[in-house]
Formats: structure tokens, C-alpha cells, sequence
């Protein structure tokens, strides 16, 4: 048994996007390694459900006392509300953030520069790996949510269906943002302020806490210019059927711009960061 | 041939913080940054041939790690060239990324929670290899490097031995022209380290292969490295053939007696000097022009049995260099 040269052929056929390529097998690895941590996840998971619960609780109470309903939300419209946001924010959310920081400190980014892939592509399929194992334990927490909170939702036939569409884009969007400023660990090896501004300010702007329309008018209005809305909130409101058609269409062309920007803006750091690394090193 | 990798006067230098100790300074340092400038590579240049295995030998913070990480990609240098296969390697060309590999014996890229093969896996894809390369090269690599049921095992169920010899495997699935191995051996015991030497050795001849190898273990540079390059400070002190080394540095030679009667200290010391002496057995230390008139001398004056004269062993050799060099 003799080793081939050097030169020998990687592969027959080269796929013209190796990347595209590589995600079947990304998928089934990050399947692999959510399921070895599947009680952190799980835990984790219960984390999730909580909060809309808690903030789900406290809005039933509010409306109980002004007679059934705040802004325009009755009770059981409430709870329609925190049941599609737990579904979304789980299919949207990242965890990117924490996780550079640790990438970088121990130096495990440098291996994946040296791959000939970029690393965006691991992520995007490590995460909807994770998504897709973790419906095993939201899917029973937003039934529990029903049961308890007894939702009312009178689903609209096309705006359930623009949901799907708008509700990829949401992630997207999220996705990006977060891995732009995930990036920040390589200027500054501390980006737990920086995280945790963005939280707060996400958990506020993008309908987490409230729906947005419960916001003061000029927050609301700030909000709906910013990206927070346009990956949580807006997709629960459209597969809640409480937008216009106009509303709707005015809502998907600010998701599309604000992906192109998140687009440019990942280009443009990615490069810079990059470059940050091969000069500090690690 | 042409070489693989040129290097042309390549520098690195770092900008550090400084500050003093204590609150004051601290303080200071909010508003007024010092920082210092540090010269972790200095005008580096050598040129590597085809096939060639050269070791990197220095005390830490020498550069060699540095120069590792510019030639792979990972850093980018403050001045000179460097072209690595005829790429400018810290543009990280998908097509040069395929051609390298590096090795850090103290970082790991396998995946620490699943099975070691789906960390291989992760490679083929990454790699693009066709299944039945991939196959292959797996099955050669497990026989090679003895793997056998450790790749079934998750990563963080391997000994430190077992897992370098799995993320060498990892680091090889893609038949790299170029090996940068930044201390492959680290923390590893001696058979262990006798064994990835022998594979690398046995991968160089097949592949045809070059290798760069930085290691604190003068054994690993012994059996596999013919040619050596020294860096002190980030500069190159000797490049050359390992013999050449202890020939240029090593000022003394040793000898060792066996003598018929036993012989003080005190006695032996007029000789060279005594680094050990007991029961008609002594080793002395001599500079190397005297060597042939202490011979003489001693086989004149003393009634020897038997002696021998050899190079100091290559770890003192290189420690001599270095604290020469840091006077």
C-alpha cells in the first residue's frame, strides 16, 4: 500500500460552489453534535419558552384589568401573539455571538480560515440543524401555550401564506446581523457589552417584549425601520393576518432592503475582519 | 526544480500595550496609550525545495510560529515577501487553502463532542475528495497511524496521543504539498512521538511532500530533519544541514575514559574539564582544537583502556547557541 503524490486529483468532478456542496454534510454533523448535548439543549430550549410565557402572563393580566383587551389585543389575541413568536424567535434566533468571542480567544478560527470554505456556511447549517432538533421541545411549549392561554386566531389564507417566505427572510436577516456583530470579537476580545446592548435593544424593538404597535407612537415608528422588527416581529403579525395587503408588501421590500444592507455590511467587515486577525494573530 | 516556498526578507512586528503596574497607571493608560513595537520576525528570508523537511529550531518567542502562520496564511506580514507554491499565502486562495495543511500540537480542529471520522467527514466535504479517495485515504491513514476503533470514539474520549494522531490524519485526508507542523509532538510521550515522526517521515517519501516543522524536541529534528534553520529573535542564526549546525557551534568535544585505575578529579582536571569521574570511568569537556593534543596527552600520561570522542549532545549544542546569543 503506497500513499499517491501530492498531486493527486481531489475529487473527479469539482462542484462549481463547493460551499453548496459541503451543506448536507455540515447539516449532518451539527445534527449529530445537538443531539450529544441534547439536556443543555433541552434546558436551554425551556429558557426559550419561558420568556414569551412570562411576558405573555403579564399582558393577560393588563388586559383583565382594562376590561379584556390593550391596544387592540384581546386576551386570546395575546396569546395568538407570544404562540407564533415563540415559533418564530426560535427559528430566527443565533448564538453566534457567544461564540466568536470563544473562537477567537482559543484560536479556533484561525483553523477555519484556512479552510477552503467560508465559514458563514457552517454556521448557517449548524443553526438549522439546531432549529430543526430543538421543534421537539418547542412544539410542546407552544401547545402548553395554547392549552393554557387559549389563543384567538382567524388565520388569513395569503398572508398565512406570505408568513413561510417572510419568516426565511426574518432569519436571514437575524442571522446576518448577528454574525456582523459577532465579528466585533476580533477588535476587542470583551464583546459582552456589546452583546448585551444589542439584546436589550432587540428584545425592546423587535416586538418581544410587546407587540410593537403597544409601543409610544414614536418608538413604534423607530421600530419599524429597524432590522429587530423585521425578523421577529413582523413575521408574527403577518402569519397573525393583522396586516393590510399594503402593509404586507411596504413590510417584505424593508426586509429585502435591509437584507441587502446586512449583505453589503457582512462583505465589508468580513474582509476587514479578516485582515484584523492575520495582523493581531492569535 | 523550483522551490516551493520562498521567503524574501519577511518581517513581522507586533504593537503591543505597555503600561507599568498599579492603579495609577492604569489609570494614565485610559487616556494616554503607551505601546511598543515588537519585532517577532526580522528580514526572514530561505527558500524550501520540493520534498524537503527542514525543522525550526528556537527558544520560545524565537518567531517560529509566526513565520508558521504568515507561510500558512494566517498572518499578515509588516514587510518582505513570501510565496508559498507560487501563492501569496495571506490572500488564502481557495486553490492554495487545498495545497496546505497546519498542524498546531496545541490546538485542536476536530470536533471535540462527535466521532472522530465525522470530523473526517467534515473534511471530505470541505475538501470536496470524492468518496472513494476519501475511502481510501482513511483506510491508509488508520493503518499507518494504527487508528482504528479510536475513530468511532468522540474526541474528547481520546488521550492527548490518541487525538494528535487523529488530528494529523484529519490534517493529511486532503494530501497536502505542503505540511506546516507547529510542535506536532507537544506533550506527547516518547513512542507516540517516535510514531507521527515515522509517519511524517514515511508521508514526506511517498508524497513527495515539503515540511516545515517547529519543534522543542531535538529528537524530532534528529530523525527527520537534514536541514535545520535557527531563529533567535525572530532572526536566522544558521541554515543548513544538522551536522554543519554542531560542527559551526559546538565549540568542545567529548571524551570518555575508560582508565585501568581510577583516577581523582583533581588529576583529570589538568586534561579538559571533568563533567563526571568515578570508578575508573571520566568524561571531559575539551575545545575542539585541542582535541588531538589532549588525546595525545591523556593516552601518554594516563593508561586509558579506552576512549572515545564525540560531538556534545545536540540539545547542549543548541543551548549553547541561544545563551550565546542572548548575551
Amino acid at each position: 500500500m503506497t500513499m499517491e503524490t501530492a498531486t493527486s486529483p481531489r475529487s473527479s468532478r469539482v462542484h462549481p460552489r463547493p460551499w453548496l456542496a459541503a451543506y448536507p454534510a455540515f447539516f449532518r454533523i451539527s445534527m449529530l453534535s445537538n443531539i450529544q448535548y441534547r439536556v443543555a439543549g433541552a434546558i436551554w430550549m425551556i429558557g426559550m419558552i419561558l420568556e414569551p410565557l412570562i411576558y405573555l402572563t403579564v399582558w393577560t393580566t393588563v388586559a383583565d384589568s382594562q376590561g379584556g383587551a390593550v391596544g387592540g389585543f384581546t386576551k386570546g389575541e395575546f396569546a395568538a401573539y407570544y404562540a407564533f413568536l415563540l415559533l418564530v424567535n426560535h427559528l430566527t434566533f443565533t448564538w453566534v455571538m457567544h461564540e466568536f468571542q470563544y473562537r477567537v480567544q482559543y484560536g479556533s478560527f484561525s483553523f477555519a480560515l484556512l479552510r477552503p470554505v467560508h465559514p458563514i456556511h457552517e454556521d448557517i447549517a449548524m443553526n438549522i440543524a439546531f432549529k430543526i432538533v430543538q421543534l421537539a421541545v418547542i412544539l410542546p411549549g407552544i401547545l402548553v401555550l395554547c392549552v393554557a392561554f387559549r389563543p384567538t386566531f382567524e388565520p388569513v389564507g395569503w398572508s398565512l401564506a406570505l408568513f413561510v417566505p417572510v419568516l426565511a427572510l426574518g432569519f436571514l436577516i437575524r442571522f446576518l446581523f448577528e454574525w456582523t456583530l459577532a465579528m466585533a470579537a476580533f477588535w476587542t476580545t470583551r464583546v459582552n457589552a456589546l452583546n448585551q446592548m444589542y439584546f436589550s435593544l432587540q428584545m425592546f424593538l423587535s416586538g418581544r417584549v410587546a407587540p410593537i404597535a403597544l409601543l409610544p407612537l414614536w418608538v413604534s415608528d423607530v421600530a419599524q425601520h429597524l432590522p429587530f422588527y423585521y425578523a421577529i416581529g413582523f413575521p408574527v403579525e403577518v402569519a397573525l393576518g393583522r396586516l393590510s395587503p399594503e402593509e404586507a408588501i411596504k413590510g417584505v421590500l424593508l426586509q429585502l432592503a435591509w437584507l441587502a444592507i446586512m449583505g453589503a455590511i457582512i462583505a465589508l467587515v468580513w474582509k476587514n475582519a479578516a485582515r484584523r486577525f492575520t495582523a493581531v494573530g492569535s | 526544480m523550483s522551490p516551493v516556498i520562498e521567503l524574501d526578507r519577511l518581517s513581522k512586528s507586533y504593537v503591543v500595550p505597555v503600561r507599568d503596574a498599579g492603579i495609577r497607571a492604569g489609570l494614565v493608560s485610559l487616556f494616554k496609550r503607551k505601546t511598543r513595537t515588537v519585532e517577532a520576525v526580522k528580514d526572514v528570508s530561505l527558500s524550501i525545495e520540493p520534498g524537503e523537511i527542514v525543522g525550526f529550531l528556537g527558544p520560545n518567542g524565537a518567531g517560529k510560529t509566526t513565520t508558521l502562520k504568515m507561510l500558512s496564511g494566517l498572518l499578515h506580514p509588516s514587510g518582505g515577501r513570501a510565496s508559498v507554491l507560487g501563492f501569496e499565502p495571506w490572500k488564502r486562495p481557495n486553490d492554495f487553502l487545498q495545497q496546505i495543511t497546519l498542524v498546531m500540537g496545541q490546538r485542536n480542529q476536530l470536533i471535540w463532542d462527535i466521532p472522530v471520522v465525522d470530523s473526517f467527514d467534515r473534511n471530505r466535504v470541505i475538501y470536496q475528495l470524492g468518496r472513494e479517495v476519501y475511502r481510501q485515504r482513511v483506510d491508509e491513514l488508520t493503518d499507518l497511524l494504527d487508528l482504528g476503533e479510536l475513530l468511532t470514539k468522540p474526541v474528547r474520549n481520546l488521550s492527548l496521543g490518541e487525538r494528535m494522531k487523529c488530528e494529523v490524519a484529519a490534517a493529511l485526508l486532503h494530501h497536502p504539498k505542503i505540511l506546516f507542523l507547529d510542535e506536532p509532538t507537544l506533550g506527547l510521550d516518547v513512542s507516540m512521538q517516535r510514531r507521527l515522526r515515522e509517519f511524517v517521515a514515511r508521508y514526506n517519501k511517498e508524497t513527495g511532500a515539503a515540511v516545515l516543522l517547529t519543534s522543542h524536541y531535538m529528537a524530532d529534528v534528529e530523525a527527520l530533519c537534514p536541514r535545520v534553520v535557527v531563529i533567535h529573535h525572530g532572526e536566522i542564526l544558521f541554515d543548513g544541514r544538522l551536522v554543519d549546525l554542531i560542527e559551526k557551534f559546538s565549540a568542545q568535544k567529548t571524551l570518555v575514559l575508560e582508565l585501568e585505575e581510577s583516577t581523582s578529579a583533581e588529576a583529570l582536571a589538568l586534561y579538559g574539564d571533568v563533567v563526571s569521574a568515578s570508578e575508573g570511568r571520566a568524561t571531559l569537556r575539551v575545545p575542539k582544537k585541542e582535541t588531538a593534543e589532549v588525546t595525545a596527552r591523556l593516552l601518554r600520561e594516563l593508561k586509558v583502556q579506552d576512549l572515545n570522542v564525540a560531538d556534545p549532545p545536540i540539545d547542549e549544542v543548541i543551548d549553547q547557541i541561544f545563551s550565546g546569543a542572548a548575551r
